[in-house]
């Protein structure tokens, strides 16, 4: 057990003593599904959590982006910046994620574009003020939150390319005893060796390719050790295809709500997450 | 003053598996390779085991082993199998040794790792006559019965396509791999489009860099560094570690004989530099091409 190590640590230069938790949900990439985090957050309450983290990309694909933040605010969810937010919430001409191929360039933009043009400069303002990474203790588990990862907003840690002692390395170099991210869209975790661990929290605005509608977020709980349970969470997803398609939003995005499989942004897939989704 | 790039973190180790040697003798290979060529040599099995071990305390992300043809190795699918123990793997190959038992056992060792184990085969036009004018008679037929190959053994492999026409047909010829490849039962063809790099034989087949094709210091101000492949990434040779996978045919590029010595910052003074600035790093695996697949 690896816990109790450290009571202070240094967050852009000030030491601070984190806070402490016992139990919370974590989930990334809202991606304006706000019907699915509304399913969430009372998944989240009745299972009785110290605190709801949001790890960022807050927009995209789905419609009316400002609707989630009085869901995320009012309930006091913690709430961090993804790639998309930083660049919503300072006029960037793209979301960052860093495609190269030009099918998923061509979609990424269309949600990139209307994103930014139903974001009010209200929640613009809210992103943009948003931390880039966030310090807690969990038990006694330094637990470093962060987007794509703790040295880069915008990198995929897929399962299958991120090598244990790769990992190991990362989470040790950054003084924790666990790192989280999301950005790949994919839920995933990883037991390090001297009880360090890794964990992608998925994400909540669509299903992650297996061909369920439903979506994901983790329940972390070190009240006896670390345990990371991925919680499965159905919600209205014909009210929130319904909702995109009067908002004109590509087919492509739909279809991945009603049926489960990505339809874009694809070719970033490494062979073995590929082959398990349709496209 | 030339501008030098640190290495951030060696996330990409690459091996020239199978040194210079090529089946194959192509008309735009920037380091020549050929039969005959042995400026570099095998990498020996017992060699890259202890590569491998030393990248573990290094925390190398990723796995990429090039050549010549990685598959004239007589050890490159026990070296595939040990190193899917350890992580993701890529070959980079030109398809046309690859023999049904030899993907078999790739195809139990990718199933029994967590790691992906991406093949890229090099196919340089979507007919025999684009192809086949620049990697040799025959080569397409070949390459692609290695595609059908590895298709039918539940690979996606990456078709990596070197940019050897004039923008204006990019389209053309990126749909044309598309319908390639969907007509033989690939219905979610990933292709990849890289620039050719003009060194080694692509100097007499189209032309050298420019003088002018060089970074500077102001170039890099508000760069993002990571598109240059030498600030995450190493070339392990039968002769030494290099910078980077391009530069293996200059001797400045040679930073030491093993993986500790390589760790330095390297002066950006090769005009392939040039080439992985405008276009960033695109000898790693993700996929791009020319327009939309619809």
């Amino acid at each position: 057990m690896s816990g109790a190590r450290s009571v202070a640590t240094c967050v852009r230069g000030v030491s601070v003593s984190p806070e402490r938790f016992d139990r919370i949900a974590v989930f990334g990439g809202v991606y304006s599904n706000h019907v699915a985090l509304e399913a969430v957050l009372a998944d989240a309450r009745r299972r009785d959590v110290d605190a709801v983290f949001c790890l960022g990309d807050l927009g995209a694909f789905g419609p009316n982006p400002d609707k989630i933040f009085p869901l995320l605010v009012e309930p006091g969810v913690r709430v961090m910046q993804g790639n998309y937010d930083d660049s919503i919430s300072r006029g960037l001409a793209d979301c960052q994620c860093g495609y190269t191929d030009p099918r998923d360039n061509y979609f990424a933009k269309i949600s990139y574009d209307y994103t930014f043009d139903h974001t009010s400069d209200r929640w613009k303002g809210f992103l943009r003020s948003l931390p880039e990474s966030i310090r807690i203790e969990l038990g006694g588990y330094r637990v470093l939150m962060s987007h794509g990862s703790p040295r880069k907003m915008s990198e995929f840690l897929w399962e299958s390319t991120a090598p244990t002692h790769f990992l190991d390395k990362m989470v040790a170099s950054y003084d924790a005893d666990v790192v989280l991210a999301t950005h790949s869209g994919l839920h995933w975790k990883r037991e390090l060796p001297s009880d360090r661990h890794f964990v992608n929290v998925g994400v909540i605005g669509r299903p992650a390719n297996d061909g369920s509608t439903n979506v994901w977020y983790s329940l972390l709980d070190a009240r006896r050790g670390f345990d990371v349970t991925f919680i499965p969470v159905d919600y209205d997803h014909e009210s929130l295809a319904l909702e995109m398609k009067h908002e004109g939003l590509p087919t492509e995005f739909i279809d991945t709500i009603r049926h489960g499989w990505w339809t874009t942004c694809l070719e970033i897939l490494p062979s073995k997450e590929r082959k398990k989704g349709r496209f | 003053m030339n501008a030098r790039a640190e290495l951030h973190a060696l996330d990409d180790l690459w091996f020239q598996i199978s040194g210079t040697i090529c089946n194959l003798t192509c008309h735009h290979c920037f380091i020549s390779c050929s039969p005959t060529n042995r400026s570099f040599d095998l990498i020996p099995l017992e060699d890259v085991l202890r590569t491998l071990e030393t990248s573990r305390r290094l925390g190398v992300k990723e796995y990429y082993f090039t050549g010549g043809e990685p598959f004239i190795h007589p050890a490159m699918v026990e070296i595939l199998e040990h190193t899917l123990e350890l992580g993701p793997a890529t070959v980079l190959t030109n398809g046309t040794l690859l023999k049904r038992l030899v993907i078999a056992r790739l195809a139990r060792a990718e199933t029994a790792s967590i790691y992906s184990l991406e093949l890229r085969v090099s196919i340089d036009g979507y007919s025999p006559e684009t192809n086949d004018a620049i990697r040799g008679k025959g080569t397409f037929a070949r390459a692609m019965a290695g595609v059908r190959l590895l298709l039918e053994h539940g690979f996606l492999p990456i078709v990596t396509v070197a940019q050897t026409w004039e923008d204006d047909r990019a389209e053309e010829v990126f749909h044309g791999f598309v319908e390639l490849l969907r007509g033989e039962g690939y219905e979610r063809p990933r292709i990849k489009i890289i620039p050719t790099l003009r060194l080694g034989a692509e100097v007499e087949r189209s032309r050298g860099y420019y003088a002018s094709e060089r970074i500077t210091e102001d170039m890099l101000e508000d760069f993002d560094e990571s598109q240059l492949i030498c600030t995450h990434s190493r070339m392990v040779t039968n002769r030494g570690v290099y910078v980077c996978p391009i530069l293996i045919d200059n001797p400045a590029a040679r930073m030491g004989d093993d993986l500790d010595d390589a760790l330095g910052a390297y002066p950006l003074d090769q005009s392939a530099c040039y080439t992985c600035y405008v276009g960033g790093a695109v000898c790693s695996n993700v996929c791009a091409g020319g327009f939309r697949v619809s």
